[in-house]
């Protein structure tokens, strides 16, 4: 199925509403049903208020801002290196993608460039962090429709990848471990190697989850044609990453318009889409998202220049004035630091436009007229970050 | 000495003591072998971790430290409740489990009743937890409770209908209602006059098996048919609101029931306590019929849990279509595919 026009999918609300009432003779009364902000689909605390009718919704409404932490706010008053430490905690799974794009920002204000070592490890560790994230998210994709073992094999493959991240970066989770004008060390002996079993590892992952899941006749009877977006409603909606290319929108950041101080351009890799737009496709692309990612790291690691990974840079950083707008391909989706300079040791204001926010912000046009299951395989092939919505 | 103990077992209580007994080991030694068997240690070794390891060997005893835990707790009551029926529902889900184990046998002279009907009334008891489960869904004064109870419902009775079907073929083969009798039928059965391993009713009414098997799963609300207590939507369904005690009946509850309800599975299809080679009206079977049985519960169950782990969960509408649209007309057509071979041979 392709996309369908907004009037068609109205239709197809209606009439499904009217075949539910079907030899019904009372009027039911509506009930409101709270999903969250303690649920445990959510996981987090996102809360959605579903207007139902049986139990299929009427209408339902997104509630942000229970993980509001303030980062725009904080990141002023923090000298240009420590706002690392703080973008770091947005989107928690894949930490080390956060950091790119705000220290290219600075770096693009300050006009120095990363060596080229450094650019490719840089490339590498976004890469790693995006494999880690996509596959809990895949896992997690499973809980959502009941089946609880995915998650399990994807919580035992996910830490080869952070093992890795760990070697070279001393953080499992929060790495903070790019600087401006390069990166903090270099890597550790025999990491190269030890990353690539890991990659490998990955595929394995791959392609056991793709039959146990992917493959399961239950699993894409829940997913297929469940959550269709149409590719202009998901592009107006400003949905980006897995989410639109899902609709078959071909469209990555990464391939398109890459920031200077990544090396994508250096690897073979292809940017996957589906044309169907439903949930299905949304997790079989990030499925190939993870797959592509393994090609990406593997390549790199084998032509990574040798030289220094520090560029020469003051002591005391301080960013001249300007404004500079950086974003990435981040493993939720386009993630950008609009990063305005006066001058001083601290940015005078940042403003992070973080994917999922854009994500979650199309579910009360996606949620309506669909069954109270679909809501949490919905929200769950959406796949957000509680972190990455409220920053 | 001894007569005492011979008026005490002629007297009303002795049997009935002894009945009670065995009908608490019989539902609570099964129910607690598969959670520990298989919950705790399929369900790791699928999912590739190692589960309970600190209490007891092997954590053998991490059941009695859960059960520890339940009673610990607080018996919540939510404000808004009907607390009577709110406090008795998990008790009534329960009942319908021992009603079911009533009519299970054994061995030859092992069973609590005999009923003609036997079958019939194993049935028509299940239905029971039905009702327990409403009252729960409706007393806890919550929404997800309530949408949970309401599922439990239309899923149990639109999957009572395969499950009997299922039964039908069996009942038409072996000519009788009586489980006794069932087995008996298999024991004594030959397939094309060949009597070496008797006629266990999987041969000749797989199609049954499998039907009864998945309308079963269904009856059990286990994955992938878990819709009334799907986790990540209706936080616990019908429980949700249940803590403590009245929680880890539900929990039994639900256990307890897949060990009886593999019993009848077993008795139905597997030749219940009959072994291929010993005679059926052997004394033997009176002690080892238990242990058999519970090798072919375990059989039964494996295929269950197996499912529980590996399948992701039926939509609701999903769920009923199976059942209407696939199941119903199988089992029909099995019913008329035994009548006329019965009728043929």
């Amino acid at each position: 199925m392709t996309a369908v026009s907004e009037t068609e999918q109205l239709r197809y609300i209606s009439q499904q509403a009217a075949d539910a009432r079907v030899n019904v003779e009372i009027e039911t009364e509506g009930m409101t049903l709270n999903l969250g902000p303690q649920h445990p689909a959510t996981h987090g605390t996102l809360r959605i208020i579903a207007k139902l009718d049986g139990e299929q919704v009427v209408a339902a409404e997104p509630v942000m801002g229970y993980m509001h932490r303030g980062y725009e706010k904080l990141a002023e008053v923090r000298t240009y290196p420590q706002v690392t430490t703080l973008v770091n905690r947005i989107d928690w799974v894949g930490s080390f993608a956060n950091e790119t794009p705000f220290i290219l920002a600075a770096e693009k204000l300050m006009e120095i460039e990363a060596p080229p070592r450094a650019q490719y490890i840089r490339t590498i560790l976004h890469e790693m962090s995006r494999i880690a994230n996509v596959i809990l998210g895949i896992g997690d994709m499973g809980v959502q429709v009941g089946a609880v073992t995915p998650i399990f094999f994807a919580f035992r493959d996910r830490e080869y990848v952070l093992n890795q991240i760990e070697a070279v970066t001393g953080g499992r989770f929060h790495p903070n471990f790019d600087r401006i004008g390069g990166l903090k060390d270099d890597l550790p002996a025999g990491w190269i190697q030890n990353t690539k079993n890991a990659m490998e590892k990955v595929r394995e992952f791959c392609d056991q989850i793709e039959e146990l899941m992917y493959g399961n006749e239950i699993f894409q009877a829940r997913t297929r044609g469940i959550g269709i977006i149409p590719a202009d409603i998901g592009l107006s909606y400003g949905l980006s990453g897995v989410n639109i290319r899902g609709s078959g929108v071909d469209w990555d950041v990464r391939r398109d318009a890459t920031p200077h101080g990544l090396v994508y351009d250096k690897a073979d890799w292809k940017v996957w889409t589906h044309p169907d737009g439903d949930s299905y496709s949304r997790m079989w692309v990030r499925l190939q998202e993870v797959r592509e990612g393994t090609k990406i790291v593997d390549q790199l690691l084998d032509d990574i220049p040798s030289g220094p990974i520090m560029a020469k840079v003051p002591r005391i950083i301080k960013v001249p004035a300007g404004e500079a707008y950086v974003e990435t391909e981040n493993p939720l989706g386009v993630m950008g630091y609009y990063v305005i300079s006066k001058g001083d040791l601290n940015p005078f204001r940042v403003k992070i436009r973080s994917a999922s926010f854009n994500n979650v912000s199309i579910t009360p046009w996606l949620l309506k007229g669909v069954y109270v299951p679909d809501i949490i395989t919905i929200l769950g092939s959406l796949y957000f970050i509680l972190g990455d919505i409220d920053r | 000495m001894s007569g005492w103990i011979d008026t005490f077992f002629d007297s009303y209580w002795g049997p009935t003591g002894l009945r009670t007994l065995g009908g608490l080991v019989a539902v609570l030694l099964p129910a607690g072998a598969l959670v520990y068997i298989y919950l705790f240690k399929l369900m790791s070794f699928v999912q590739s971790r190692i589960g309970p390891m600190e209490a007891g060997p092997q954590g053998s005893l991490q059941l009695l430290a859960e059960v520890g835990k339940a009673f610990q707790k607080e018996d919540i009551f939510p404000r808004k409740a009907d607390k009577i029926v709110f406090a008795l529902a998990p008790f009534v889900v329960l009942m319908s489990t021992f009603l079911l184990v009533l009519v299970v046998p054994f061995g030859p002279d092992a069973w609590f009743v005999n009923l003609d009907t036997g079958i019939y009334f194993a049935l028509a008891v299940s239905s029971v937890s039905v009702i327990g489960i409403l009252m729960a869904g409706w007393a806890s004064a919550s929404k997800y409770s309530l949408l949970g109870g309401l599922r439990a419902a239309g899923q149990l009775i639109a999957y009572e209908l395969p499950l009997v079907l299922a039964v039908m073929g069996v009942v038409i083969q072996a000519g009788t209602l009586n489980m006794q009798d069932i087995v008996l039928a298999q024991a004594e059965g030959e397939i094309f006059g060949w009597g070496g391993i008797g006629n266990p009713f999987i041969l000749t009414q797989f199609v049954g098996f499998a039907i009864f098997l998945i309308a079963m799963q269904a009856e059990l609300t286990q994955p992938p048919f878990d819709m009334p207590v799907a986790e990540s939507e209706l936080v616990s369904g019908y429980m949700t609101e249940y803590s403590g005690v009245r929680f880890l009946l539900f929990f039994i509850g639900e256990f307890a029931t897949a060990g009886v309800f593999a019993m009848i599975a077993s008795v139905l299809f597997l030749g219940g306590w009959w072994v291929p080679g010993i005679d059926p009206d052997s004394n033997l079977f009176n002690i080892v019929g238990p242990a058999v049985m519970f090798g072919k519960v375990l059989f039964v169950t494996l295929l269950i849990f197996w499912f529980r782990f590996t399948y992701p969960r039926f939509r609701e509408d999903q769920l009923q279509r199976l059942c209407w649209k696939f199941l119903i007309p199988i089992s029909l057509l099995n019913i008329v595919v035994t009548g006329v071979l019965k009728v043929v041979f």
